[in-house]
């Protein structure tokens, strides 16, 4: 059983529905005691991180989270989701995240000055490592990216990138913690497989 | 690279599809969840649905149609038609729509699109004008086209990135229907005047106006609805041909 966590950010309909597709059995949850019974966890998120930040740690999951990261638990953040991994954020001020990958989350403007703001579309991925949430996937295969800020790491957790302008962190993952920034839920088949290779982690 | 979208858009009447094409591969043509499925199979960037009738019968309708496209399509989702409130967003949004687009509610209701963009995210909010060249130049045309306003196209489009639309859908009056190719022009000043993408509509009857779309102006993507309904090309072979030109695209 996978828990989509539910902290009040965002729209999980979609998402449920491609784990459903992929034949995974899922719930949504912001119970305590559910995402502690979940074999797996899913940090969803849209919108803006210093609110993202605030819902989670005045719901108490921030810690949840840290302790079953801890655990060894696999853990899969999407878009806001995988932003919330890093330590800090410079989103509408300076908000503090999990930090569990070393490093800040940035606007993409102060980067690409010539280039549209949000990144929206479908960009190809270029991996700087494998990981087994990769299987099947290759340099080259498109996925469905909408973000204005950006993770830039700070120690090794990087896994792809996609180039807009410059090298944007696509994926990055910190032991059993990974995240994306790209919506797998929406990129088609390429998607599916990953959720697919997270489910069977 | 960032690829150019191709974008088929699917009016939806009364839970089908107005204007289905007679595609072998599907049986049943005016059904919207099969559509979909074979437009995503396709090589479709994304998918919009014009809600285009508003009563209560047929909104709950489309939210139905809707609910069983985003169970199994798994590309963007736009939805359109009769979005007039917060609340229509909401509708459309728990249904599976990744994005909703306003125009004549936006017209009547400007802080429609901040509200929108404050609650949802700038990503969720798309401002689609109808435009026509005037006398008085480019105006916006609310009510599917059928009113003029004396709102000039660029202001609007300058309007909606400032309010948080994340998108703008550039649909000319002029060339809709037509087939005779996009309209660059009108493009080319929206595009010159906002930062974030734009997706033209309005004039698509062939490959080598979707080529001439993409080599002339920095849209981010083409929308076509006729085209890909009864066309003569599927969106596979628009695409293979637009990456022959030179153009990036997701094949």
């Amino acid at each position: 059983m996978i828990a989509i966590i539910d902290y009040g950010v965002g729209n999980l309909f979609s998402l449920e529905c491609s784990l459903k597709k992929i034949g995974e059995s899922c719930i949504i949850s912001g119970d305590v005691q559910t995402i502690r019974g979940a074999d797996k966890l899913i940090l969803p998120g849209v919108g803006a991180f210093g609110d993202a930040a605030d819902k989670l740690r005045l719901s108490g999951l921030d810690k949840i989270i840290l302790e079953e990261a801890k655990r060894g638990k696999h853990i899969l953040g999407i878009c806001l989701g995988m932003q919330l991994l890093f330590e800090k954020s410079f989103e509408y001020g300076e908000h503090c995240g999990l930090g569990i990958v070393r490093g800040q989350v940035r606007p993409l403007s102060e980067k690409v000055a010539n280039l549209k703001i949000p990144h929206m579309g479908w960009n190809t991925l270029k991996f700087t490592r494998k990981t087994k949430l990769f299987d099947g996937i290759n340099d080259g295969d498109y996925v469905y990216f909408v973000h204005s800020y950006y993770g830039q790491c700070a120690d090794d957790s990087l896994v792809a990138v996609t180039d807009y302008g410059f090298d944007v962190t696509a994926a990055v993952q910190k032991d059993n913690v990974a995240g994306v920034q790209f919506h797998p839920e929406k990129s088609g088949e390429t998607g599916l497989k990953i959720l697919k290779n997270f489910a069977d982690m | 690279m960032l690829a150019k979208r191709i974008i088929p858009c699917l009016d939806v009447k009364h839970g089908r599809v107005v204007k289905g094409k007679n595609f072998s591969a599907l049986r049943d043509v005016d059904d919207p969840v099969e559509l979909a499925s074979f437009y995503s199979d396709g090589g479709a960037d994304e998918l919009v649905f014009y809600d285009i009738v508003a009563s209560a019968e047929g909104r709950s309708l489309f939210c139905d149609v809707l609910r069983r496209v985003a169970e199994n399509v798994f590309i963007p989702l736009t939805v359109g038609g009769g979005i007039n409130s917060l609340n229509d967003f909401d509708r459309v949004l728990k249904c599976g729509a990744d994005k909703v687009s306003v125009n004549s509610g936006a017209i009547r209701n400007p802080s429609l699109i901040s509200q929108a963009a404050q609650r949802y995210g700038n990503q969720c909010v798309v401002l689609s004008m109808d435009v026509k060249l005037c006398d008085d130049g480019y105006r916006v045309y609310s009510l599917g086209g059928r009113e003029k306003t004396d709102i000039d196209a660029v202001t609007w489009a300058q309007f909606g990135e400032d309010s948080g639309a994340g998108e703008i859908v550039v649909n000319s009056i002029d060339t809709d229907g037509m087939k005779g190719g996009f309209d660059v022009p009108l493009l080319d000043k929206i595009v010159s005047a906002v930062n974030i993408p734009v997706i033209a509509s309005g004039g698509a009857g062939s490959v080598e106006h979707f080529i001439d779309l993409f080599r002339s102006v920095n849209v981010d993507a083409g929308l076509g609805a006729s085209v890909f309904h009864f066309g003569d090309f599927t969106i596979k072979n628009l695409k293979e041909k637009l990456k022959q030109s030179g153009v990036e695209v997701r094949l």
